[in-house]
């Protein structure tokens, strides 16, 4: 006597999977929501908590979706959905950045992936920096009230859970040097390109 | 350090939506099986930042699958009228397509509910018996004396029904 379990039509559960998930983010059950973001710069992974943008990571930098993702479920938590609905705001403000239309985001931060204290005032110095303007490490680490700490400074901003939205490429090296970035250098000079083409050498 | 870790839900949904979703379809027909699908996935995700890391997840969803298909049974016996319907829909050709690759499915959601949980969960969902037992809070004997009872019942029906010819 043979039970074949019943037939399902392709993509039956996917389509009912990615209802659910939408649900869940919209009803606030799932405390966090992904979307992928294709732009010029290569795959973003955007991940916004309820109350806002909290990680933007290079696809392919930062070792792939899963570990992007089990590295906010690990440091947030693992009730994590795809829900590109809940990113359109980040995604719509992407584009618009890219083509030349924007040069300052509106979307709320969420900051719980950098520990509060001196990262975070570092960061929160960073996101003031003005489209089309730079800064050094030793500027933002004076702003962040600690002088001497521009290589504390510099680690910071390579940890940044929020490249481009929160400008980190804008900060370059006291020498006048590039400085690092976390999205590798090619991607600094693009990014400083769009803004004004000033080391578009 | 090789601590388990929960893995982030979404992969969790991906991994076990065909299995949910199949068994929820053999248990309580397709008509039924959309709403049960996300009623059985939400309520695992507001359980699942507190599920222990090293839990049978797979186990534990389908779990979770069949109390919302006892939900929808109890429901049903509640109310008699709605049988009738969901009957009439399931035999209907929109239900599973004419030819009723279904069939089988119908007979077991007929058997007493012990023997159409167990086979449910055993063949559309593809538990071993002892998950079984702790999916329904039973033995393991007494999962597998259901599961031979209710085949036994389908055998019966199916012998005693002649082919229409």
């Amino acid at each position: 006597m043979s039970l074949p379990p019943p037939d399902l039509s392709p993509g039956a559960a996917a389509a009912l999977a990615a209802r659910t998930a939408a649900r869940a983010a919209d009803e606030g059950i799932a405390e966090i929501a992904y979307a992928t973001v294709d732009s010029p710069v290569g795959r973003l992974v955007a991940v916004a908590t309820q109350s806002g943008l909290a990680r933007i990571a290079y696809e392919l930098e930062n070792g792939g979706l899963d570990s992007i993702l089990d590295d906010v479920a690990l440091r947030l938590s693992p009730a994590i959905v795809e829900a590109p609905a809940r990113l359109d705001p980040v995604r719509r403000e992407l584009d618009e950045y890219f083509a030349g239309r924007r040069q300052d985001f509106d979307v709320a931060l969420d900051w719980s992936l950098t520990t509060a204290g001196f990262r975070r005032r570092v960061l929160q110095e960073c996101a003031r920096i003005p489209f089309g303007a730079t800064s050094t490490y030793k500027q933002m680490a004076i702003a962040a009230g600690s002088p001497t700490a521009f290589r504390a400074a510099g680690g910071a901003l390579g940890s940044n859970p929020i490249p481009i939205v929160v400008p980190c490429h804008r900060v370059l090296a006291t020498s006048g040097g590039l400085g690092g970035y976390t999205g590798g250098l090619e991607r600094k000079r693009l990014l400083l390109s769009i803004e004004g083409g000033m080391l578009a050498v | 350090m090789t601590t388990a870790r929960l893995p982030p839900f979404q992969r969790f949904l991906d991994a076990h939506r065909d299995d949910v979703l199949r068994f929820l379809v053999a248990s309580i027909g397709r008509h039924d099986a959309d709403d049960a699908f996300q009623e059985t996935f939400l309520s695992a995700l507001r359980a699942y930042p507190r599920l222990r890391p090293d839990s049978n997840l797979r186990g534990w969803v389908l779990t979770i699958a069949h109390r919302k298909a006892l939900d929808v049974h109890r429901a049903r016996g509640r109310n008699p009228v709605p049988v009738a319907e969901i009957h009439d829909r399931a035999q209907g050709p929109a239900a599973a397509g004419a030819d009723g690759p279904d069939d089988h499915w119908e007979r077991v959601r007929a058997l007493p509910p012990r023997q159409r949980e167990v086979l449910t969960l055993r063949y559309a969902a593809d538990l071993t018996h002892a998950e079984i037992a702790t999916a329904l809070g039973c033995s393991e004997e007494a999962a597998r004396r259901a599961a031979a009872d209710g085949l036994k019942t389908l055998r019966k029906e199916l012998t005693d029904v002649p082919a229409t010819a």
